[in-house]
């Protein structure tokens, strides 16, 4: 029992991003239909091809049912009171970040994310999403330079509609599943990357979402685009405040890799969790895939996922140019009444293709962790290979652990391993590293982080330190 | 250094009573042996003097250093100076030993207002331990325990006590699993970290140990107490006649209580 209440302390320490920042909301109507959906495309200056974007998925969403077949049970959203739109009222268009209303500004420092160039990490660009819309984007000249794009989605379809119209539905179509469907129709805002041909961006790039406006839902979209020869490396963070009713939080991510492109995609997600009975906190249902266009192309996704009450989330890769490669690396948290079903696919459909999959989940409290994997070699995709590895680790007595892989091959000269383990967090190693001197909580840490050690190292080095901190884990040897 | 008074201890919740009473004195600069019969309570005393949650206190005291320790986590206890060298150690993956033996190294030297060591330092202090026990430099780098063999865990163990240079060491069996070679070395070793100021307690089977690590005293358990006490001596008796002379010894102390 002890080690639990070790590892309540530490997973389930009070949220310290619970905090509510007081701004002035524009007017908009709640409920969603046609007009909402014109509505939100008017407010954002949108040109017509991107309001009869927008109409169609929303006709195809009015259509579709919600699906169930997950290892969660929650309430359902009430889409009908929703609010699809909430902007801050005070909102110029920002040329510099004198003109960010102040207390949002606050809210970003709060979360210790600087807007402030100077008083950023180095070498890491921030774009920041409050609510619906982009509030800033921290070292866009700097990247220009590089003639790396970064900018809210917004802007892009402003300024860049060209790469949009091209790019944005073509890896996750507006019809693809009931939330993509929902987002396409009344998306507010995300990040857009563009890296152009023979280019490696010179920084970290990263978005921080921010859910503020208890009534509306978030439906950010990101697109990010390599060409040919390029690499990119990205990363979201996500917090929102304590709530007692829930929120819902459909994003959408596409990302395109071209020949020899390299993308790298990072999520240390801290959505809130709700409390010890489950009242409040985020339903997590996004879409996320990857299409490995050109040869040689590789796109990786690392996820940390600490947070929302109800995790729905499957980031894939469609591995379509010869000798292209997908990993999905994933350390999946739970505690309390937490419910995450994640995992991911992986198409193979180019020759040489190459997927490898790291799932870590921890389960605790009475929580519920599934592991939910899809790896499918087509027909003409010879020669593909991939290795799965899923490990579960449970702490305590009351939480659930489960794997669901799923394998279908249609060549013979695929390769296909998967491995799996489930683990409990013992007494006796608590007690053998507390007889080296070490306390119970950090020993606690030492073992999770031990088990997720294959994932971690992955983040970008810039977030390993937040993302050990979010685990409340210190890192390993945390001086070296 | 050690006093351990009429201590009853039984596993937590069930009510099974496995000490029975057990009294022991250990000086500064002492070596004791404690041998017994399989499941005699010998690691169970080991454990509950470190402070394995497992087990309850039911009667009686440890006292260390001229106080009650039975209030201390086992963290705690570490800290004060207690080392356990486990009969079966514990496999910890995905951390390395150095990892390991820093944070505790440091997490100790803290507790007892020692210099902290950086990782450079502590570096070069590890170094002259692995000499101490002529152990493989690459074990430093691989997860504690995972996949080490019976005696490397035994001679890592030994080596994590030399990192830490404990006041008091409980080495449970360290010397099954060990080979002739590795016996030796490690016993060296343990001989080599024994000083004045801090005492060692040795639980083995075999009398072959005590050549190498010559006892001051040695002790039988038997049936969750310490039924005869005796010198270096005491051991090769034992070899001889095994335990069941002593029986009886068990039985009349255990009516009498
Ligand atoms: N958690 C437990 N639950 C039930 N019985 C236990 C528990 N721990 C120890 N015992 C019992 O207590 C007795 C003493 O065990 P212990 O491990 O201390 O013996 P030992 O003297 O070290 O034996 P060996 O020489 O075989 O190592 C054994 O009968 C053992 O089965
Ligand atoms: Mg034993």
């Amino acid at each position: 029992m002890s080690e639990t209440k070790a590892l309540e302390s530490m997973i389930g320490e009070e949220y310290k991003y619970g905090f509510t920042t007081d701004v002035e909301y524009e007017d908009f109507p709640k409920g969603i239909n046609e007009d909402v959906v014109r509505l939100i495309s008017e407010k954002k200056n949108e040109p017509e091809w991107m309001t009869e974007f927008r109409l169609k998925a929303y006709r195809a969403w009015s259509e579709m049912e919600e699906p169930s077949w997950f290892n969660a049970t929650y309430e359902k959203p009430k889409f009908d009171t929703l609010q699809y739109y909430s902007a801050p009222k005070n909102k110029p268009k920002l040329n510099s970040l004198d003109e960010v209303d102040p207390n949002i500004r606050e809210t970003y420092e709060k979360l210790g994310i600087p807007l402030d160039e100077q008083k950023m990490l180095a070498g890491v660009a921030v774009d920041a999403v409050f609510d619906s819309v982009s509030i800033f984007t921290t070292f866009k000249e700097k990247l220009a330079e590089a003639g790396v794009i970064f900018c809210s989605i917004s802007e892009a379809v402003q300024d860049h509609p060209e790469l949009v119209k091209k790019y944005m539905g073509s890896v996750v179509p507006a019809r693809d599943n009931f939330y993509a469907a929902l987002n396409s129709a009344v998306f507010s805002d995300g990040s857009f990357c563009y890296v152009p041909k023979d280019t490696i961006c010179p920084m970290e790039l990263s978005t921080y979402f921010r859910i503020n406006n208890m009534n509306s839902g978030q439906f950010e979209r990101t697109l990010i685009i390599a060409e040919e020869n390029s690499h990119v490396s990205y990363l979201e963070g996500c917090t929102a405040p304590m709530y007692d009713e829930h929120q819902l939080h459909a994003a959408v991510v596409e990302l395109i890799a071209l020949d020899n492109a390299e993308i790298k995609y990072s999520t240390i997600q801290n959505w809130y969790s709700g409390d010890e009975e489950g009242r409040g906190g985020i339903y997590n249902f996004v879409t996320k895939r990857g299409a490995c266009r050109g040869e040689n192309s590789k796109i990786s996704w690392t996820q940390l996922e600490t947070g929302s009450a109800v995790t729905l989330k499957y980031p894939s890769v469609i591995l379509q140019g010869d000798n292209s490669v997908g990993e999905f690396f994933s350390v999946a948290v739970t505690n309390k009444k937490q419910q995450a079903d994640t995992g991911t696919k992986m198409i193979h459909i180019g020759k040489n293709t190459k997927s490898t999959i790291i799932s870590k989940g921890i389960s605790a409290g009475r929580s519920d962790n599934s592991y939910r994997g899809q790896v499918k070699i087509s027909k003409k995709a010879d020669n593909a290979r991939n290795y799965s590895q899923c490990d579960s680790m449970l702490i305590g007595q009351t939480c659930g652990a489960h794997t669901f892989p799923y394998i279908e091959s249609a060549n013979p000269t695929g390769k296909i391993e998967h491995e799996a383990t489930t683990s409990r967090v013992g007494e006796d190693q608590i007690f053998y590293l507390q007889q080296r001197g070490i306390s119970e909580d950090d020993a606690i840490s030492l073992i999770v982080n031990g088990f997720c050690k294959e994932v971690l190292k992955e983040l970008p080095m810039e977030f390993a330190v937040e993302a050990n901190k979010l685990l409340g884990i210190k890192l390993e040897g945390s001086v070296g | 250094m050690l006093e351990l008074k009429n201590l009853h201890a039984e596993v937590e919740g069930e009510g099974i009573e496995i000490l029975k009473g057990v009294n022991l004195k250990v000086n500064k600069g002492e070596i004791h042996a404690i041998m017994g019969p399989n499941g005699s309570g010998k690691s169970t005393l080991a454990k509950v003097i470190a402070g394995h949650p497992e087990y309850e206190v039911t009667d009686g005291d440890i006292i260390y250093d001229g106080e009650s320790i039975l209030e201390l986590d086992p963290d705690e206890r570490a800290h004060a100076g207690v080392f356990l060298a486990f009969q079966y150690p514990v496999e910890v993956p995905g951390v390395t030993n150095t990892t390991l033996l820093r944070e505790s190294y440091n997490t100790i030297a803290a507790s007892r207002g020692r210099e902290e060591l950086d990782p450079l330092e502590f570096d070069d202090y590890i170094k002259e331990k692995l000499d101490l026990v002529e152990m493989n430099p690459d074990f430093l780098e691989r997860s504690v325990n995972t996949g080490f063999s019976g005696g490397e865990k035994k001679r890592n163990e030994i080596f994590q006590m030399a990192v830490l240079q404990p006041t008091l060491s409980l080495l449970d069996e360290t010397d099954s699993g060990l080979d002739i070679d590795a016996l030796r070395i490690v016993s060296d070793g343990i001989n080599k970290l024994h000083g004045e100021d801090d005492a060692v307690v040795l639980i083995t089977h075999y009398q072959r140990l005590l050549n190498y690590i010559v006892p001051d005293y040695v002790h039988v358990m038997l049936g969750g107490k310490i039924v005869k006490s005796g010198g270096k001596e005491l051991a090769l008796e034992l070899e001889e006649k095994g335990y069941d002379w002593l029986e009886s010894l068990a039985k009349v102390n255990g009516e009498a209580k």
